[in-house]
């Protein structure tokens, strides 16, 4: 089997934007074949990662709509649907297309449009993924969060102050990404003294209501090589499911999927925790950054709080986590946000993040969908 | 009204219930957790509450003991005044939230059930 290359990127300025859904699409997919230098004809399949189009606009179909908007039919189009995984399900997708043979050229481009809705109304589009259980009692995905961050905080004896230093780190790394929604950095008593969401946390324990879009374009490594020479390689990808009921799982403090995932994306790639120089997680909420980070083997449970107090996580330390920002700086608009990770991966390892620059040839990403109920885990690599 | 828990062939015990349990055991019989007490396993309260719920809005996910098999729940508790450890007993809701104020259709779920009060 050929391996999958990466030769193209894009990424819309994320926040509050005046365009709808397929406007955006199309402002990330066109800009992902402009930086590739590849044209819209030779797209053989599109892939489009977007968790609630229908719901936050009422516009279906956008994968069709989009094939005809930037001149790629009669290109194989799917909408990729996984809750907020729906980017790393399209990398998975996007990459699944190219190692078959099926494609040789694929185009995948996540986007969502949300802030036309009232903080309530998008909280309650993302909160339709729970079960009837959970639904009926006003459970939501920030309430999970609350619920978890008590747990873990007490069983580790994790000071309070360590998550908000992941929101502190985030912002900081947001400043100088040009398309982050939030390019202003925070201080930690700002953080700890925000209005209260979920108990312990607080507002800037959470990402923002986002729009925006991101894409990127794969290919045979072959193919690639007849475009550049500064390619990354998706070395290693997997994807796993966790419980849909969340309070079913054994303990609170481990997403399955996380590991799960993880796991073989590691033994695909033949890499291990210790190889991978940079990471974006999914920090839809600060504790999932601890969660993750234990989940894949960056540190021991109950000690990720640890890592980040001593700055390992930093831009500068051992392994810098959330370069772009993160959700909670950048933005998450749900079906971008997957592909967006990708996005800041594939720029640090063929050297185009500007001033995030970190020294990087192996980076992973880790896509979260509901709260860690579908997780796809992407290792890429910089062309040897 | 009752908070059907399923117990499967296997011994264990789920809430909800599944067509299938664990290694893909079938259910055998239902246990109400209604008519028992659990134990707090960690709790918050919610201020960023969606279209007709209640704000703000106290949860807890607790664990019952049944026979001595474990089995936890989720779901609205009465007061704020809750703390992780806190034995509560289920009490009946006419309405958790207002049905149709939200996404979900209103017919394709219940919208009673059982807010955890402490003991």
């Amino acid at each position: 089997m050929e391996r999958v290359a990466v030769i193209g990127s894009s990424m819309t300025q994320f926040g509050q934007r005046d365009e709808w859904v397929l406007e955006l699409l199309s402002e990330a997919g066109l800009a992902c074949l402009d930086d590739a230098g590849v044209g819209a004809a030779d797209v053989d399949h599109l892939y489009v990662s977007n968790m609630a189009s229908g719901e936050f606009e009422g516009q279906t179909g956008i994968m069709n709509a989009l094939a005809q908007d930037i001149d790629a039919t009669p290109a194989y189009t799917q909408r990729v649907d996984q809750t907020s995984s729906s980017g790393g399900a399209g990398i998975y997708a996007a990459w699944q297309s190219v190692a078959s043979g099926a494609s040789e050229m694929t185009l995948l481009v996540g986007g969502e449009k949300m802030t036309h809705r009232t903080t309530g109304e998008a909280t309650d589009v993302i909160a339709s993924l729970t079960h009837p259980v959970e639904y009926k009692h006003g459970v939501t995905l920030p309430s999970f969060a609350g619920l978890t961050a008590r747990h873990y905080l007490d069983r580790f004896d994790a000071p309070r102050e360590s998550l908000g230093k992941v929101a502190v780190k985030n912002h900081k790394n947001g400043v100088d990404n040009p398309h982050a929604q939030f390019r202003k950095e925070v201080d930690l008593e700002t953080v700890l003294e925000s209005p209260i969401v979920a108990d312990p946390l607080r507002l800037y324990d959470f990402c923002p209501i986002t729009d925006g879009s991101a894409a990127l374009l794969l290919c045979p490594e072959s193919v690639a090589q007849e475009y550049t020479d500064e390619y990354a390689v998706i070395t290693g990808i997997d994807g796993a499911t966790d419980t849909h009921v969340v309070h079913e799982r054994e303990d609170p403090t481990v997403m399955g999927g996380v590991v799960e995932s993880g796991e073989g994306a590691y033994e695909m790639s033949g890499r291990e925790p210790d190889d991978i120089d940079v990471a974006e997680l999914h920090d839809m909420f600060t504790i999932l950054e601890f969660l993750q980070m234990e989940g894949l083997g960056f540190a021991e449970q109950g000690e990720a709080w640890e890592l980040v107090e001593e700055g390992e996580t930093e831009r500068d330390g051992e392994l810098p986590i959330n370069t772009s920002g993160g959700l909670k700086s950048k933005g998450h608009p749900l079906g971008a946000s997957g592909v967006a990770q990708g996005v800041e991966i594939y720029e640090q390892l063929v050297g185009e993040a500007g001033a995030r620059q970190v020294e990087a040839d192996v980076g992973l990403c880790c896509n979260v969908g509901g709260f860690g109920n579908c997780v796809i885990t992407t290792i890429m690599e910089a062309a040897q | 009204m009752t908070m059907d828990a399923y117990r499967y062939e296997d011994g264990t015990i789920s809430y909800p219930g599944h067509p299938r349990g664990p290694d893909g055991a079938e259910p055998v019989e239902t246990i109400d957790l209604s008519e028992f007490t659990a134990e707090v396993v960690t709790w918050t309260t919610s201020t960023a509450t969606p279209p007709g719920v209640r704000e703000p809005n106290h949860l807890a996910i607790v664990e019952f003991t049944i026979e001595g098999e474990s089995v936890r729940a989720i779901g609205q508790v009465t007061t704020g005044e809750i703390g992780v450890g806190d034995e509560v007993r289920p009490v009946y809701a006419d309405e958790l939230r207002e049905p149709g104020a939200g996404i979900r259709e209103p017919a394709s779920q219940e919208w009673d059930g059982y807010r955890f009060e402490p003991v």
